[in-house]
């Protein structure tokens, strides 16, 4: 493996986490709620994909188990916030520390176990082509969240500009008042965009556990959702840009344990901050665009919304 | 909702009150920096726990708080085990050093143990381990086993601790290969397997085929497991992770001090004191050395074997600093308080020491 090809894909496996969570909740944010738990349906992906994968022994059994369990805290936080309308800020950060409590209590058993080679998820093999020097191993060797993370970030960039759900997932966030006028049942439009939210975060989490470190520690999210939601706001809520913020901040994250590494004199405090540096400061460049920005703001994001009766 | 408030208050009250009624055993406290399931640093204070509980039985309780934060926070979390009648607490991270003093100035009947710090009171103690002579150790054997003869190392905060540790390995790789290189990374955490383990495939992609660490996760040992390199447990024994890359572990064995600590609290012979122990008493030990060559785990036991007599000092001079001016001359070791304030590099380091 040369240098090169070693550096892009510990890029990659760094990006991932960040680009699916994001990802997941600039959905949400774009149907008008702030879901502040992201940290926190991640912690809850990365233990029962774990804890999933560990006691089936299969892979996809872990992937699957991340998804579902990510949906079903993000739906508990859609029942409070939507059907009971509590506030979005204080039930987003009630979640992730309910999150990072829960997951404690359920991965006890599970902490310190190696996962088994089965239930580790592998990395594509396509014969011939992964061969194929440098490129192979980095555009056809990668394991298969990868790919979906990039194949998810395509379909809601296409869905939220092309299509019509897309429309009304904007119409939602925008204004929901126009929407609920107009016949679209606000509240179920954002149980949905909050449970895609969760299955994403969910997923990212099982990232963390099945493929960039395979087994579970207490706190192993270590803030990823907080840099995830950073991202989203940075990006103006453009997916193409989240997707450039998250392999950004992988890049320069990557690039300065290099620099520290070949021994180069910059202070590594400077270098662990640089990520987020450089990330805000090119989002907030291509994001200049004053007008492009105030039409992707979701108007109502974080307001609650009450049907008329 | 005030009476059922009111209810619980007052059963609460109930059952402290009977708590230390009927509580005659001693009661011993433990603040936890982190989870018991990290498999490093906590893991080991608590295995200290266990062993309080087997030695004395019914004669103590003991409670502990994990994920305290080091600050406010812990000057709380060490009140309220004191306020629920402990009368033995160990404060088992360097930040929970001040909180530890403040509160043993509220509580000057209850005995407080605070783990690396510096500061002593009549009711405080101080521990910690000399785990550089282990470091020492694995840098031998990093250097028989390294065939490029370039280790990688994880570091966390540039404080004396880890710039002994990272010292400490190199003077002992340079007894075997004087040419020895070391490459440092600083992730500035304790604890973040994601960051440790791109830590280490970094390290790997830039030639190191040794890995070590002076961080808390299992996760850099598995990155050596998987990219085919070998590397050193930390502060627990990690084999089941990477069963063919651990070579040997440094495991901080807290449990016969703390054990013994107990026993002079319940004897009414305990006083205020400072420990540095190292491999000699068994505060420091090696786990099996495995994945080597029988020479080489030949090598490292005897070497282990001149610390434990005081045969060898790792840091036993001629010592030389990065830029080749001699610290300490020939015959002469450094004392436990060059060793506590270390903030330099020996000669060889290959990076620039964080102010």
């Amino acid at each position: 493996m040369t240098g090169l090809e070693a550096v892009l894909l510990t890029i990659i496996t760094a990006a991932t986490p960040l680009l699916l969570a994001a990802i997941g909740e600039l959905v949400t944010e774009r149907s008008g709620v702030l879901n502040l738990g992201v940290e926190g349906m991640m912690i809850i992906g990365a233990v029962s994909g774990f804890g999933a994968a560990y006691t089936f022994g299969s892979a996809a059994a872990g992937v699957a188990a991340a998804i579902v369990m990510g949906v079903g805290v993000a739906l508990l936080f859609a029942y409070f916030t939507q059907t009971l309308i509590t506030n979005q800020v204080a039930t987003g950060l009630a979640l992730t520390l309910f999150g990072l409590g829960l997951s404690g209590l359920i991965g006890e058993n599970f902490t310190g176990l190696p996962l088994p080679d089965p239930a580790k998820l592998q990395r594509l093999h396509i014969p011939l082509l992964t061969d194929i020097p440098f490129i192979g191993p980095v555009v056809f060797g990668q394991d298969a969240l990868v790919y979906a993370s990039v194949a998810i970030t395509v379909l809601v960039a296409w869905t939220l500009a092309r299509t019509r759900v897309g429309l009304v997932i904007r119409a939602t966030g925008g204004n929901h008042h126009s929407a609920h006028a107009l016949g679209y049942r606000v509240i179920a439009v954002r149980y949905a965009c909050i449970a895609f939210g969760g299955a994403c975060a969910g997923l990212a989490g099982g990232y963390l556990s099945l493929v960039y470190t395979p087994q579970w520690i207490e706190n192993m999210t270590a803030g990823r959702g907080w840099i995830a939601l950073a991202l989203v706001v940075f990006s103006t809520w453009a997916p193409r840009r989240v997707a450039v913020g998250a392999y950004l901040f992988g890049t320069v994250w990557i690039m300065g344990l290099y620099a520290q590494g070949a021994g180069i004199g910059i202070p590594p405090q400077l270098l662990s901050s640089l990520p987020y540096l450089a990330t805000i400061a090119a989002l907030v460049l291509i994001s200049g665009n004053r007008l492009l920005t105030k039409k992707n703001t979701p108007a109502c994001l974080g307001l609650p919304f009450v049907p008329d009766r | 909702m005030r009476k059922v408030f009111a209810l619980i208050v007052s059963l609460a009250l109930l059952l402290s009150i009977s708590t230390i009624a009927f509580g005659d055993e001693l009661k011993v406290g433990f603040i936890y920096v982190g989870p018991i399931g990290d498999h490093g640093w906590t893991y080991q204070h608590h295995q200290g726990l266990l062993a309080v509980e087997e030695e004395f039985g019914d004669r103590v309780e003991t409670i502990y708080v994990e994920n305290v934060a080091e600050g406010p926070d812990a000057e709380r979390a060490i009140t309220r085990l004191a306020r629920q009648g402990a009368g033995l607490i160990f404060t088992t991270s360097f930040g929970f050093m001040d909180p530890t003093v403040k509160v043993a100035e509220r509580f000057p009947d209850v005995k407080f143990e605070h783990a690396t710090g510096y500061k002593r009171a009549d009711n405080v103690s101080i521990y910690s381990a000399r785990f550089y002579e282990g470091r020492y150790i694995i840098g031998q054997i990093a250097a028989q086993m390294s065939e490029a003869g370039v280790a990688g190392y994880i570091a966390s905060f540039p404080i004396p601790e880890v710039v002994r540790g990272i010292n400490a390995f190199l003077l002992g790789a340079q007894t075997i290969n004087p040419d020895f290189k070391l490459k440092v990374i600083w992730v500035n955490t304790w604890f973040d397997p994601g960051k440790e383990a791109d830590a280490a495939k970094v390290l790997i992609g830039q030639g190191a085929d040794i890995i070590t660490q002076h961080t808390d996760s299992t996760a850099p040992l598995q990155i050596a497991e998987e990219q085919g390199v070998v590397g050193f447990g930390q502060a627990s024994d990690m084999h089941e992770f990477a069963p063919n890359a651990q070579l040997t572990a440094i495991i901080d064995e807290w449990a016969p001090y703390y054990v013994e600590r107990t026993r002079a609290v319940l004897d009414g012979t305990w006083e205020s004191t400072d420990t540095w122990d190292g491999i000699a008493p068994g505060m420091v030990r090696m786990s099996e050395y495995q994945n080597m060559p029988e020479e080489v785990a030949a090598m490292a036991r005897e070497t282990e074997a001149m610390i434990a007599s005081g045969e060898l000092h790792p840091f036993k001079g001629p010592i030389y600093n990065q830029d080749g001016e001699m610290v300490i001359g020939e015959g002469e070791m450094l004392d436990d308080g060059t060793l506590l304030g270390m903030n330099w590099y020996v000669q060889g380091v290959d990076d620039k020491l964080p102010e």
